[in-house]
Order: C-alpha cells, then sequence, then structure tokens
C-alpha cells in the first residue's frame, strides 16, 4: 500500500508561501500542517524536514503533533476518504457493523489505504449527527440512518 | 528580601520564599515526596503524577511539583488514599515495563526502581491480561546509543534536556494514547536523526529507556584471548567521577584507584589520555599559530570533542574549514599505540587490543569512524564509558574503595596539569594559551586563565599576544553552541581561537559518566564540583604546560620528528565531511 507522494516544486512553492502568512502570527506550526495536509494529502518527513527548517522546530516535534492529530497523515490518504462514526450513538445503533463491512469489502484496515489508491478508511469520533446514527461520511459527505448494504452500495458507486 | 510564605506540612510549620513549590518546601525540611518525572530546571511538567500531596480545602490530589505555595496553606504529604493512589500510579508503569534488571545499565542507578522498592508495590498487572502488551521497539543501529521503549515510562525528561541542554529536540513523543512511545521522528534510526550524542537524555533517563551502546562483551572476549595484548587510556574526566559509582561523594579524585582497578581486570598495559592531551596542544598550538601568521581561516574551531563534531558536521558544514585538522586526543592516543607503541613493546598492532574509557557516548561513534584505522584495524578497537567500567568493576567484585592507589608507568602516561583540564570546558583553551603564548612571546607565560573558567554558555576573552589583541571564546553544551554560532555570523569582531564542547561543563558532565538522580542534580553543582577535581590535579603537577612534557619532547624527538610535521599529519591530523540527517531513502 505504498502510495508515492507527489512532492513537485510548484506544491513545496507554494506551502512556502502559505508559512509566510503563517509566520505573522503567534503560533505557525498547526496552520502550516493543515497546509501542509491540504497540499501533499500527507506530511511525509520530507515535508517536516522543509517545515523544521523554516519555523527552527525539530523534525521530531513536528513529528509528535502530526502523529498525535488523526487529521494528519505521515502517508499519503487515497483518493476518497471513508470515515465511519464510532461516537457513542453510532456505535450502539451499529457503526461497527458498517466499519467491519467496508473493512472487508475494501480489504484494508482502519487507517490504511487500497492499493490502487482509491480508499482510505478512517474510524472517526462523534461529528455531531447521532440523530441519524449510524453515519459514516464519504469526503466529508455524511450519510445517515446507513446499513450494511447502502455502504456496500455507496463504495461500488465510488469505484466506478 | 524575598517575601516568605508561612505553611504547615505534615504539622511542621515552615516559612519558605514566595516562589517555593510545595515540593520545595518539603525538601527544605527533609520530608521527601516521590518523584519522578520531576528534573529541576529541565523537566517540571507533572506528567507522573507521583509527587501528590492532599492540600486542606482542595478537592483530588495536586501534584506538588508545580503547585505553588501559598498563605495558611495546610499539606499533607501522606496518608491513607495518597499512598494508595502512588502505589497504583506505580502498578500502572510497571504493568507497561520490561523488567531485565540484572542485565540494564542502570543496575545501581533506576530511579523507578527505587521507588517500586520504597513502595513494596506488587507488579499484578503485567501478569494479568487485562491490556495488550505495549509493543516493544529498539533503535539500536546506531554506533552509540540505543532507545528500548519496553524500558521507557514517558515521563519526557529526555525530550526536554534534549531540547533545554542540547538545543536540537531529536527526541519526541510520536503518537498517542497508549501507543505513545519516544523517539526520532516515526522512530527514525538515531544515526540519521541528527543526534550528535551528547548523551543528556541518557543522563535524564530515571530508567533503562535510553543507554549508551553497551561494549562490555568486547572487552570480556579480548581478556579471555590468548593473543591479544589489551591496552588501555583513560580519559581526563574518567578519574573526577568514577568514585561516585562507589559511593564516593561527587567531587573525588579516585585517580590511583582507577589505574589499580584496571589492573586488577587484567588490562597489560595503561596509558593516559591526559598525555595524548598534551600532544593535541602541541600539534593544535602550532596549527594556530600558522593559521595566525599565514592568513589562515580564523577563527579555528577546537576539535576535541566528537559530540562537537558531530554538531558541526550535520548542522553547520560550512564551518568546517574553521576546524582544526587535530584528532582527538582519544583517537591521537589509538594511533600512536598501534604504530608508535606497538614498536616500542615489540607486538604486532594486529595483536593489539585498544581499549579506551571515556565519559562520553560519542566516542564510541568516533571510533568507529572508517579514516580512523590504517591495515586492516582501528585505532580504538572498543569504548567504554565510565559507567560500564564502572559495572565491569562491580561485577568482578574488586573493592574499589580498598584498591592501593598505582600510578601506571610507561611513557604515554606522563602528563602536565594542561593536559589533565582537557575534561572541563575551558580547559583546552587555557592548556593551548599556556603554550601558544610562550612560542609566540618567546618566554615564560602566565599560567592561569581564569576569565575562561566558570559555566556560563558562552565565555570570552581578549589577550594580548606578542603584541597581536587575539579574541578567544569558549562555548560549551549544544545550546550554547547555537547562539554562539549565531552570534559570530552577525557579529562585527573577529574571532581568532574558540573552544566548543558537546556537553554543558565539558566532558566532566559527559553523556557516559556516573548518573546523578534527580534529587542529587538539584542538590549539588555536580559541573563545579568534578570540575574542582580537575583544577585540583592541574594546579599540583609538576609540570603545568604540555610542551614541557619530557614524554612529549620525547615522542617528537624519536618519532614525530617536529609539530606538524609529515608524520604527524599522517598520523595525528584528520578531516572532516558534510552529513546530512532524516534522509528518507536510508531507511
Amino acid at each position: 500500500m505504498e502510495t508515492k507522494v507527489d512532492i513537485t516544486n510548484e506544491k513545496i512553492d507554494l506551502l512556502y508561501a502559505e508559512m509566510e502568512k503563517h509566520k505573522q502570527k503567534s503560533g505557525p506550526l498547526m496552520p502550516t500542517l493543515h497546509s501542509a495536509q491540504r497540499i501533499f494529502g500527507c506530511i511525509p518527513i520530507e515535508i517536516q524536514k522543509i517545515i523544521s527548517k523554516e519555523l527552527d522546530i525539530s523534525v521530531a516535534r513536528i513529528n509528535g503533533v502530526v502523529t498525535f492529530y488523526g487529521h494528519f497523515s505521515v502517508v499519503p490518504k487515497g483518493k476518497n476518504i471513508i470515515s465511519v462514526c464510532l461516537g457513542t450513538a453510532c456505535y450502539v445503533k451499529g457503526s461497527g457493523g458498517i466499519l467491519d463491512t467496508v473493512s472487508h469489502e475494501l480489504k484494508i484496515s482502519v487507517g490504511e489505504t487500497t492499493d490502487d489508491g482509491l480508499f482510505t478508511l478512517e474510524g472517526t469520533r462523534c461529528i455531531g449527527a447521532c440523530g441519524l446514527a449510524p453515519v459514516f461520511m464519504i469526503n466529508g459527505e455524511v450519510y445517515g440512518n446507513a446499513s450494511v448494504q447502502m455502504v456496500k452500495d455507496i463504495i461500488a458507486k465510488y469505484k466506478t | 528580601m524575598q517575601k516568605l510564605i508561612n505553611l504547615t506540612i505534615d504539622g511542621i510549620n515552615l516559612s519558605v520564599p514566595e516562589d517555593f513549590t510545595v515540593m520545595q518546601a518539603a525538601d527544605s525540611i527533609g520530608i521527601s515526596v516521590p518523584r519522578l518525572c520531576f528534573l529541576k530546571g529541565i523537566h517540571e511538567e507533572s506528567n507522573c503524577r507521583l509527587c501528590i500531596v492532599k492540600i486542606e480545602g482542595q478537592n483530588g490530589l495536586k501534584t506538588s511539583c508545580s503547585t505553588k505555595v501559598q498563605e495558611g496553606m495546610v499539606v499533607e504529604t501522606d496518608n491513607e488514599e495518597i499512598y494508595e493512589n502512588v502505589c497504583f500510579n506505580l502498578e500502572l508503569l510497571a504493568g507497561n515495563h520490561k523488567f531485565e534488571c540484572w542485565k540494564c545499565s542502570r543496575e545501581n542507578s533506576c530511579e523507578f526502581l527505587d521507588l517500586l522498592r520504597r513502595f513494596n508495590v506488587d507488579n499484578d498487572f503485567s501478569n494479568l491480561d487485562l491490556f495488550a502488551p505495549k509493543e516493544i521497539k529498539m533503535n539500536k543501529t546506531s554506533d552509540a546509543m540505543v532507545i528500548d521503549t519496553s524500558k521507557c515510562v514517558l515521563c519526557g525528561r529526555c525530550v526536554s534536556a534534549c531540547e533545554k541542554q542540547s538545543g536540537l529536540g531529536i527526541l519526541n513523543f510520536n503518537h498517542r494514547g497508549s501507543e505513545t512511545y519516544v523517539g526520532p521522528a516515526l522512530f527514525h534510526n538515531l544515526e540519521d536523526a541528527g543526534c550528535i550524542y551528547c548523551g543528556k537524555c541518557i543522563q535524564a533517563c530515571p530508567t533503562g529507556g535510553l543507554r549508551a551502546q553497551d561494549h562490555i562483551k568486547f572487552l570480556e572476549r579480548a581478556l579471555r584471548d590468548k593473543e591479544k595484548v589489551v591496552i588501555c587510556q583513560v580519559a581526563p574526566a574518567v578519574r573526577a567521577a568514577l568514585g561516585e559509582e562507589f559511593g564516593y561523594p561527587i567531587g573525588t579524585n579516585v585517580e590511583g584507584q582507577m589505574f589499580a582497578a584496571l589492573k586488577k581486570i587484567g588490562i597489560n598495559e595503561i596509558i593516559d589520555t591526559n598525555f595524548t592531551a598534551d600532544l593535541t596542544i602541541i600539534e593544535e598550538g602550532h596549527e594556530f599559530i600558522n593559521r595566525l601568521q599565514n592568513g589562515g581561516v580564523l577563527p579555528m574551531f577546537t576539535s576535541c570533542s566528537p559530540g562537537w563534531i558531530n554538531y558541526l558536521e550535520i548542522y553547520y558544514p560550512e564551518l568546517i574549514p574553521n576546524l582544526s585538522s587535530c584528532k582527538s586526543p582519544q583517537q591521537m592516543a589509538g594511533a600512536l599505540i598501534k604504530t608508535y607503541y606497538a614498536e616500542k613493546l615489540g607486538v604486532d598492532p594486529k595483536n593489539i587490543f585498544s581499549l579506551s574509557i571515556m565519559p562520553c557516548v560519542a566516542k564510541k561513534a568516533e571510533a568507529t569512524r572508517p579514516e580512523f584505522g590504517r591495515d586492516g584495524y582501528r585505532d580504538v578497537d572498543c569504548v567504554l564509558t565510565t559507567r560500564e567500567i564502572a559495572r565491569m568493576i562491580r561485577h568482578r567484585g574488586i573493592p574499589f574503595r580498598d584498591l592501593e592507589p598505582m600510578k601506571p608507568f610507561g611513557d604515554l602516561s606522563r602528563y602536565t596539569g594542561a593536559g589533565s583540564i582537557f575534561g572541563v570546558t575551558g580547559g583546552v583553551m587555557e592548556a593551548a594559551l599556556r603554550t601558544v603564548t610562550e612560542i609566540l612571546e618567546g618566554k615564560t607565560s602566565p599560567i592561569e586563565f581564569k576569565e575562561i573558567r566558570g559555566l556560563a554558555d558562552i565565555k570570552e576573552a581578549t589577550y594580548k599576544v606578542a603584541g597581536v589583541d587575539v579574541n578567544v571564546a569558549v562555548v560549551h553544551g549544544g545550546a550554547g553552541i547555537k547562539a554562539f554560532i549565531k552570534h559570530m555570523k552577525t557579529t562585527d569582531k573577529q574571532y581568532h581561537f574558540v573552544e566548543f564542547m558537546g556537553c554543558t561543563g565539558g566532558c566532566i558532565n559527559g553523556g557516559g559518566q556516573p548518573i546523578v538522580s534527580a534529587i542529587n542534580q538539584e542538590k549539588y553543582d555536580v559541573r563545579t564540583l568534578r570540575s574542582q577535581v580537575l583544577y585540583d590535579i592541574d594546579a599540583k603537577t609538576e609540570f603545568r604546560k604540555s610542551h614541557e612534557n619530557p614524554a612529549i619532547k620525547a615522542l617528537y624527538s624519536e618519532f614525530l620528528n617536529e609539530p606538524n610535521s609529515h608524520k604527524s599529519h599522517e598520523l595525528l591530523h584528520t578531516v572532516y565531511r558534510k552529513r546530512s540527517f532524516y534522509e528518507v531513502e536510508k531507511k
């Protein structure tokens, strides 16, 4: 599941430009990491090194923040990100089964990306849609009152 | 006059300065609150929750290390609730700890084990299948150091020490929650993570989570090999601290017993790195004079500390031309042992096992640099730290305290006071000045240069030598190095000669020296006490200038001809290379 990170000079220039803005304010690390995650789709060590030099923060410290938050990733995420809510309400309404279905269908476990780079599976905390439990998201779009069949159909749609 | 605060701890009324924490207040009346993550001035983040106390009128238990005293405060440091909580916290920590105490480098200096003993903690959690055991990660490919997460208690002391003392921040927490571990980013191999091997993290660690590579077995094998002649060199700073491992107070000189113990272990020949420290001064001094008079690159940087060499090669490779080309005293000794000394003893260099006892972790990596050997053998085969040699002495049951002090014999063990102070910040510069000023002025020069002694991170002085103002500086510790180089690059001041050491305080506080517990680090000024040992030796030696050493004079007349000669360049000088870190393809 090694998907190559696309690090082009344009993207790096873009990161530098955004860092320049973030440096104007105090605490530039978090916004910079958000920029990097958006630009590259992940924050591998090469990118952490660039940030380290620019912000004078050690690579280990940056990596500590990157690996602490679920939103950041050191390996590339897939084209489509499926996040299954594992908050209390969703969980008691059966989101565990939905997670297992996705995992089985795509042959990946939580945090992994399919070989073709199409899907990444994530388990997420409560997303505030408990009334629709169980819910899952694909690329930020919420699907409520989910069922096993429903998630199978939607995956099939995204595959084509 | 500082304002005093009145409070009561365990029924005792006391007055303490207003900036005291409850822990400091308790310490001041001899009540020792348990603590594991607290390291004064370095790590005060109340992670471990073992220093908890009850404060009247406040809910729950408070961490005494981070709670400031208040007027009229009533504190209880021990009751049933506190006791149960401390025991429970210790049990949880023990549940995730791999106990290998018999072979642990911290057999006699583990703060965690001390606490488990003090509270007689049951280790029930490791025997129950309630929790998935933590994944064990070992980072051990480096020549100098090992990170072993199975011993780590996640106190964070090493993380803070690396940031504050070395100014580098190589170590940090990775991931979160039960998956947290300490190491370089993504547990990248340490030799490619920008680490300079100063070992401040090892000295900060309360357990065996971080340690120097253990090389005792190499020596054990060599001692049993009938073909091998074991020749050992000992660095200046080892004698200033080794005694601590055998119960002597910090700042005791155990030179004589140290040599006697080495003899008892079965070492065939003992030489003194102090001797090659003198030799370094001759070579480095002449190199400096040459640069000064012939327009060479200035300022010249000293090159004795391998931690500093790592720092420069990794972070400031553009300044490599400033480095003196002299090898460190360890490597000079290694080169001489396998050439000059081998010849003198009539031993084939292939059959010599060259051992080095160092206060340093970085020396282990230095000895493995490919350029430090010839004809298929290494100049230094094995480097043991002060702690490792102490372990060996203990394990062999040698009664260190009862040993009759001994002096090594042989030409390479004679030293001057100048060689002795190499182990302390400012010492190399002072030793060099003693020789350089005398050569340049052609008359007897002063001996003591007190302006560059002491523990300030950066020390500067200007000396008039033969009509020229020579600006010198002395810098130690990673944080100081960073600050000085930044300053040097922006100032107009022309420095001529700068001494750098990777460890704060110099070798006496090296990463391989005996561990001083957090409580004692707070109580004693370890660096000053150990430095004093070396200055005392200096004050009472017969010769105090390197060029006066009769054995040095003999070495030049018999073997090297003159300073910076062709032969000495071949044996005593070296080259440096630019290095980078986090080269991911090398992973």
